[in-house]
């Protein structure tokens, strides 16, 4: 197969951004980029919280000073177990302390939960931009018009993004002399 | 004529009668012998009111409003698919949701895709390769997995083999089948690799209320018993724009699918990026269905 | 249409396998191709083995009509004409196997050129559709003009006749190439992928069909005043033991090509001979053929054997049933076994499949019976129209100069 530089698909991306906008169908005919230009925002659905978690300010209002001690949860928060790089991370290393509604990257700006594949992408940067390009990960909504992207969390849960085991759908019936007809 | 027939009193058919009803028959033979046989050759009119009576006909017998569309190809649009060795987990949610979108029969049991077990020893092997396997959960170590239907491809052995012209490659590139012309020679099957095309050996049986009333009349409208039939990629979804059901119902995303004539299109995007395969690729088929290694 | 107790308890036979062929094919109406043993996995059975064998059989006919024809071999002239019936009736077999394995009977309508849509050139089927009818037709009409004019008292026309009879030896091996061709050309099955295959055909059909004929030969000589010399049947056995070496060579080449180089192709030919895993059904019906074409190749290939009457049919049986064994299923099940994505669906046919294909074997017994019953006494002369009855028993299909 011929292969075109990254670099190429990457200004092409770049040209393309001009109607990149989210939520801004094109009308069919006009030639519509499918992979959405890096910098622009990305059509998520809302992001996959647990019941009552959100938003986390209200609990960790004022009342609560942040405690910046990296430390074992004792209190709340005890289901969630970390295995993603636990060696080096905790909670706050990507929770932000200061606006507990939303998320930091690694230079300390903040970052919405609908955005949270920015914070994904500091560290796997080729499954982002895999994921960017409709590649990596879910979508649904139109092949040819706008789709709506799965935000990592959708699939992965952060706190442990191994991919769970699924069991599977039945396996086909093997065929045999008697498969042919209706089998009642 | 019935009446006549069915009369108690025996009524002798007398020979006008025999003379007129013999013309008549034979002349509805000429008709539907010289008009357009083949769908494919019946002019765009003439086949919505052919439609039409098949949307009453299946609203009758499944009891819900079906349509059956004629959606045709688009212009600058060649469908191709791509699917991601790597993700597949075998979990099979493909199968069913293809089996639900496109009317396959229940029983006698008809899937159009069919997942493979393969050892990740011997890689890419289909002598060794399981369809059958049972596990509580997948992945199974040692295992991965190879989902096969129609590969669509660019240079069919199906279509050329058949005798009746009842198979073709639309110009969007989905190779369809004509349900009411095939005789069910099943040469297409012997001719194709990849154990895609599928035969009704008999009637389907499917539950009125599973029935999916969305229909192409070259995609998943219900199937008559003797003839062949397999993926179209969903025509029936992917000609209104839609992604196919097995993309959608993927729960690892593995599954790709769009436009290969537009560059900036996903399937594009895999084959410039990624280490893509073809199946038998020594048979030069020429699939437009790609297999790739997404890490 | 008078005969003996004997020719009715022939028909009567033919005539109940028929009534059992016709009921079981009324249930696969009825039922769908479900009713017999054949999958998506093993798409082509018993229906399609006969075909290709009966292809072989109607095509055979031409080993008696090139030594008849080309070189004036008088003693096996005599014969051709039951050569043509076999090939008329072999035909009238190979297309109810077809239209038996056909999932809509209803349509095949649709292979007639203009009715239809014949795919031709592309389709090696629409090939042979053209080909079966048209060698159907010509070796028809050669053998209604010489019976007819047998009837009249005529000799047949020879500026007639021997253009057609010599348009039919590239024809019968038409038939067959293109039937080989049929599964030749596809190379999702490597098994059938094979160039080899097109000469195999053609060797083994030159075996059965004799075979079959010989035998009727012996039959007609025996019970009725046909007349037929010894060197004929000794001359044809001869070009059968031939055959019968090319066709073991043939198969030997292919099976050294399989075996030698060890591709991932081995696996059909392995089926066949070895089985794969537990899957061992062929196993001995390969073997059998095996053996039961190399005894008919002895037994033809040593004179003292060949002019023995006894060793000389148990040479035809053998070669009848090594080639039908390994030109039906041993050409189709490992053709398609393992399928092609490597599953093993073992395939052997069901009741109704016996049952119907046992009817279309009866139908084609019973046309070449009626043929014969026929053919026989108006080309001995025993039978012809009144006002020339007087001339006398005259050899009407006898040679045309000299």
């Amino acid at each position: 197969m011929r292969r075109v530089p990254f670099v190429l698909v990457f200004i092409a991306g770049a040209l393309a951004s001009g109607y990149g906008a989210a939520g801004v169908r094109p009308p069919q005919e006009e030639r519509r980029p499918a992979q959405a230009a890096p910098g622009a925002r990305i059509q998520v659905p809302p992001p996959p919280f647990s019941d009552g978690i959100f938003p986390c300010s209200e609990c960790h209002n004022k009342d609560m000073p942040p405690n910046r001690t990296r430390r074992e949860l004792t209190d709340m928060h005890v289901d969630i177990v970390l295995k993603h790089d636990e060696t080096h991370r905790w909670c706050l290393d990507c929770h932000d302390a200061d606006n507990r509604d939303q998320l930091h990257l690694a230079s300390g700006e903040g970052v919405p939960f609908s955005e949270s594949y920015r914070l994904c992408g500091q560290c796997h940067g080729e499954k982002y931009r895999d994921w960017r390009a409709g590649v990596h990960g879910r979508r649904v909504g139109q092949w040819n018009g706008q789709k709506e992207y799965l935000l990592c969390a959708h699939c992965h849960n952060p706190h442990e993004p191994r991919f769970r085991a699924l069991e599977p759908k039945p396996a086909p019936r093997r065929p045999s002399r008697s498969t042919g007809v209706r089998s009642h | 004529m019935g009446d006549t027939m069915s009369s108690d009193t025996p009524h002798p058919v007398t020979r006008r009668q025999f003379a007129s009803c013999t013309a008549a028959a034979a002349a509805g033979f000429l008709l539907t012998a010289c008009g357009p046989r083949r769908l494919r050759e019946v002019p765009k009119a003439r086949l919505r009111s052919m439609l039409d009576d098949l949307e009453r006909e299946y609203s009758k017998t499944y009891g819900k409003a079906v349509t059956v569309s004629d959606t045709p190809a688009a212009d600058g649009v060649v469908f191709a698919y791509a699917l991601d060795i790597s993700r597949c987990i075998g979990c099979r949610r493909c199968v069913y949701a293809c089996v639900d979108e496109n009317n396959q029969s229940r029983d006698p049991q008809v899937h159009w895709i069919r997942v493979l077990s393969m050892d990740k020893e011997r890689g890419i092997d289909f002598a060794h390769a399981d369809a059958y396997y049972d596990a509580k959960e997948v992945p199974q170590d040692g295992h991965f997995y190879v989902p096969v239907a129609c590969q669509q491809c660019r240079n069919p052995p199906c279509t050329k083999v058949c005798p009746v012209g009842a198979t073709w490659a639309e110009k969007d590139g989905i190779v369809v089948i004509d349900y009411d012309w095939c005789i069910g020679c099943r040469c297409c099957m012997a001719a194709c690799p990849y154990g895609a095309r599928h035969f009704n050996w008999s009637d389907a049986g499917i539950p009125n209320e599973q029935v999916n009333p969305a229909m192409h009349y070259l995609g998943n409208r219900p199937r008559p018993r003797g003839v062949v039939e397999k993926c179209t990629f969903c025509i029936q979804r992917v000609r209104k724009g839609r992604y196919p059901a097995c993309v959608e119902a993927c729960p690892v995303g593995a599954r790709k699918f769009g436009n290969l004539l537009d560059p900036e299109s996903e399937i594009r995007y895999i084959i410039e990026h990624k280490r893509v395969l073809v199946l038998k690729e020594e048979l030069n088929t020429m699939p437009k269905f790609f297999y790739f290694y997404g890490t | 249409m008078r005969g003996n107790a004997g020719y009715w308890a022939w028909v009567s036979l033919l005539l109940a396998l028929i009534a059992s062929g016709l009921l079981a094919y009324a249930d696969q109406v009825t039922r769908g191709l479900g009713v017999t043993a054949m999958r998506d996995q093993v798409s082509w059975g018993f229906y399609i083995g006969n075909f290709t064998f009966l292809v072989g059989v109607a095509a055979a006919a031409v080993v008696l009509v090139i030594p008849a024809y080309v070189y004036g071999w008088r003693p096996i002239r005599e014969i051709v004409i039951y050569g043509e019936l076999l090939a008329v009736s072999a035909i009238v077999m190979c297309g109810l196997f077809v239209f038996v394995d056909v999932g809509r009977p209803d349509r095949v309508w649709h292979l007639a050129p203009l009715l239809g849509h014949l795919n031709f050139p592309s389709s090696l089927l629409a090939w042979d559709v053209l080909v079966l009818n048209l060698y159907f037709v010509v070796n028809f009409v050669v053998v209604t003009h010489i019976l007819y004019r047998a009837y009249t008292g005529r000799h047949y026309s020879t500026r007639f006749v021997v253009p057609l009879v010599l348009l039919s030896i590239p024809m019968a091996v038409g038939i067959h190439t293109v039937t080989a061709f049929l599964y030749n050309g596809l190379a999702a099955r490597p098994y059938w992928n094979s160039s080899i295959l097109a000469p195999q055909f053609l060797a083994s059909a030159f075996c059965s069909g004799p075979a079959i004929l010989l035998i009727v030969l012996q039959l007609l000589r025996r019970f009725t005043s046909f007349e037929l010399k010894n060197e004929a049947i000794w001359k044809i056995a001869e070009l059968m033991a031939y055959a019968m070496f090319l066709n073991l060579f043939l198969h030997g080449a292919e099976a050294f090509k399989e075996y030698y180089s060890d591709t991932e192709h081995l696996l059909f030919t392995r089926y066949w001979y070895e089985g794969l895993g537990e899957h061992r059904t062929l196993v001995p019906y390969a073997w059998a053929a095996l053996v039961l074409n190399a005894v008919a190749f002895v037994l033809f290939i040593v004179p003292a054997t060949r002019r023995n009457w006894v060793t000389l049919n148990v040479g035809c049986v053998a070669t009848y049933a090594g080639v039908y064994i390994e030109k039906g299923m041993g050409l189709i099940i490992p053709g398609l076994t393992p399928d092609t994505l490597g599953e093993i669906y073992v395939y052997y046919p069901t009741l109704a499949e016996l049952r119907v294909a046992a009817g279309v074997f009866a139908v084609g017994f019973l046309v070449f019976t009626l043929m014969l019953k026929v053919a026989v006494p108006i080309s001995l002369g025993e039978f012809q129209e009144a006002e020339v009855s007087g001339e006398g028993r005259h050899r009407a299909v006898a040679p045309a100069h000299g």
